[in-house]
């Protein structure tokens, strides 16, 4: 049985805001089932009792003293941007036109 | 002077330190081997001629001012392009950082910079890393240089071949799952992980945070040893950096030079001696232990049962966190911006620029880990894939009280023909099979060459505990003293 279907690769495409075309969703679904059967074997080990690891370091907040230090200037930190305008990143209209 | 683009780092430096060479001259040397083959080898994406002639006459100057320099100043140096370079191009090899100019370096460029390394330019890989044989750059692939029509493999595939066809003497990786070592088991050379968060991540395009490691590339073990002495230490600009001194892998280095093991204990991992590896490959690694056990080491049979689950549980992780990380690919701050025709809306936009900037593999992993997050699945992929993490390292540490370090194949076969795994993702993921386990624990982790099969390297690669980096580099010089380092022919 597959793990995954056309509609649900349709449906992560949405949610990854990728624009795939239906050719795509094609391959995609038999490739991601593949994969997705292979990788259920970490199904197979017992580990209810078993702490999770998600990081090798064990992780604690790091802070810095609050030191005002060198940082890049608005033009550095725009150079890369698609579109900018008046110091700032432009972007596409958010929400709606009014009808 | 004769061919130096032949030498070692460790001579190229000696060169420049007594003054017998520029690091002018050593540069255009390289400057001109990469004129001459890389139109065959595809191993960078960017040569930045003017910056590092620039960066060499500084060094020549610093020099003839009598000032100190260390250990590797005057030496060129490849740089993979994932980390960022400031005003030098950095395209994760990917259409949608295509022309982007970082504002900044990575603090490794920093430290190598200060160190007087000249960086020649930026090489190729899979895309954001991820692939085991760099035809997933969006750029065109990179070539062996043993064998033009093999892999390199990867996702560290353009620093590999730079070495091997002696465009440079030293590169930088990058190592989430294997990216620094499994290309130097196929080209050849020389790749170390360090332990993660011995080397700072600050400036390196992000893939899966947990994991990724920069590390050295080069063509001795010695040379190795010397650019992870520069690359490693802690750093307060990364949150994971490990604020403690970096072990003394230079003078271990040496010390394995001289051959002898005594009293070393080397662990065989029995799940990976032999399973879905080409008898050839296993052949050269036998050849190898009998090479260790002659200098003295004693070799344990170890069990680790639960690495036979590291594969499935990495390209679970992995995914999950690069689906996380490549958000940030909006079509707002960097890169492309694709459909902003003034009527689409933001996320039409984004997802238009995402579509076209993206290449397959990333879409992929994108949507495996998008899904491996998601609610309903979360506990079965995820977070099974990060309780089957602890188990791994337990396993490694019930195996570090018994032995000094871990050995196995680099990876299960020797380079293969383009082309040959692309059409199934999966089984390009196998090239990783050996390599994912200590990514997952976060030990440090070396490939030296250790033989020939077919007529192409084979990797032996060496594991440590966390934090014993210098351990893996005195048993890699020592099989580098007893078998010899690996030249490939003439590119055809």
């Amino acid at each position: 049985m597959a793990a995954i279907s056309r509609e649900e690769v349709a449906h992560l495409a949405r949610l990854s805001r990728l624009a795939v075309t239906d050719q795509e969703i094609d391959l995609f679904a038999g490739q991601l089932d593949v994969i997705l059967q292979a990788v259920a074997r970490v199904g197979e080990v017992v580990a209810e009792d078993i702490p999770p690891t998600s990081h090798s370091v064990p992780l604690t907040n790091v802070l810095r003293d609050d030191v005002v230090q060198p940082c890049l200037t608005p033009e550095e930190a725009l150079a890369g941007a698609p579109d900018a305008e008046e110091g700032r990143f432009r972007v596409p209209r958010i929400l709606e036109e009014e009808a | 002077m004769s061919d130096v683009t032949r030498l070692t780092a460790t001579e190229i430096a000696a060169l420049v330190a007594s003054g017998d060479a520029s690091a002018t001259e050593i540069t255009q040397a390289h400057l001109d081997r990469i004129a001459a083959v890389d139109d065959r080898v595809h191993a960078f994406l960017h040569v930045d001629t003017e910056g590092a002639l620039a960066a060499a006459t500084a060094v020549d100057e610093r020099r003839a001012a009598g000032e100190e320099l260390g250990p590797l100043a005057g030496v060129p140096v490849a740089v993979k392009d994932i980390v960022a370079t400031k005003g030098v191009p950095s395209t994760a090899a990917s259409k949608i950082l295509e022309g982007w100019r970082p504002p900044y370096d990575a603090t490794i460029v920093t430290r190598m910079r200060e160190a007087g390394l000249v960086m020649l330019g930026k090489t190729n890989l899979d895309e954001f890393a991820m692939g085991s044989s760099t035809e997933y750059s969006a750029y065109g692939p990179t070539f062996n240089p043993w064998d033009l029509s093999r892999i390199p493999g990867g996702s560290g595939g353009g620093s590999a071949a730079a070495l091997a066809a002696y465009e440079a003497p030293l590169a930088v990786g990058t190592d989430t799952g294997g990216s620094i070592r499994q290309p130097a088991a196929v080209t050849g050379t020389v790749g170390a992980k360090p332990t993660y968060g011995g080397t700072s991540r600050y400036g390196l395009i992000a893939f899966s945070s947990s994991l990724d490691t920069p590390g050295p590339c080069a063509r001795t073990v010695e040379d190795a040893a010397l650019l992870h002495a520069v690359l490693a230490g802690h750093d307060p600009r990364d949150s994971t950096s490990i604020p403690q001194p970096v072990p003394d892998v230079v003078g271990a280095a040496r010390r394995g030079a001289s051959g002898d093991l005594t009293g070393v204990k080397l662990g065989l991992v029995r799940e990976f001696a032999g399973e879905g590896a080409e008898p050839g490959v296993m052949a050269a690694f036998h050849d190898a232990v009998d090479a260790l056990t002659k200098l003295g080491a004693e070799v344990v049979e170890i069990s680790c049962p639960n690495f036979q689950y590291a594969l499935p549980a990495y390209y679970l992780i992995a995914p999950s966190e690069c689906s996380s990380n490549l958000a940030r690919f909006d079509g707002v701050r960097y890169g492309l911006r694709v459909g902003d025709d003034g009527a689409k809306a933001l996320e039409e936009v984004m997802s238009l620029t995402r579509e076209s900037g993206f290449g397959a593999e990333v879409k992929r992993r994108i949507m495996i880990g998008t899904y491996a997050l998601s609610s309903g699945y979360y506990d079965a992929y995820y977070g099974q894939a990060q309780k089957v993490r602890t188990l791994i390292t337990r396993d490694f540490t019930s195996a570090f009280e018994r032995v000094d370090v871990l050995i196995s194949p680099t990876t299960p076969f020797v380079a293969f023909p383009l082309g040959a795994r692309t059409a199934d993702p999966y089984q390009m993921y196998l090239a990783d099979l050996y390599t994912i386990p200590a990514n997952l624990y976060g030990g440090p982790g070396i490939s030296v060459p250790c033989g020939l099969s077919e007529g192409l390297p084979v990797g032996l690669q060496i594991t440590a505990p966390t934090l014993a980096d210098d351990r893996m580099y005195r048993v890699a010089a020592a099989l580098e003293s007893a078998i010899g380092t690996l030249t490939p022919g003439e590119l055809s």
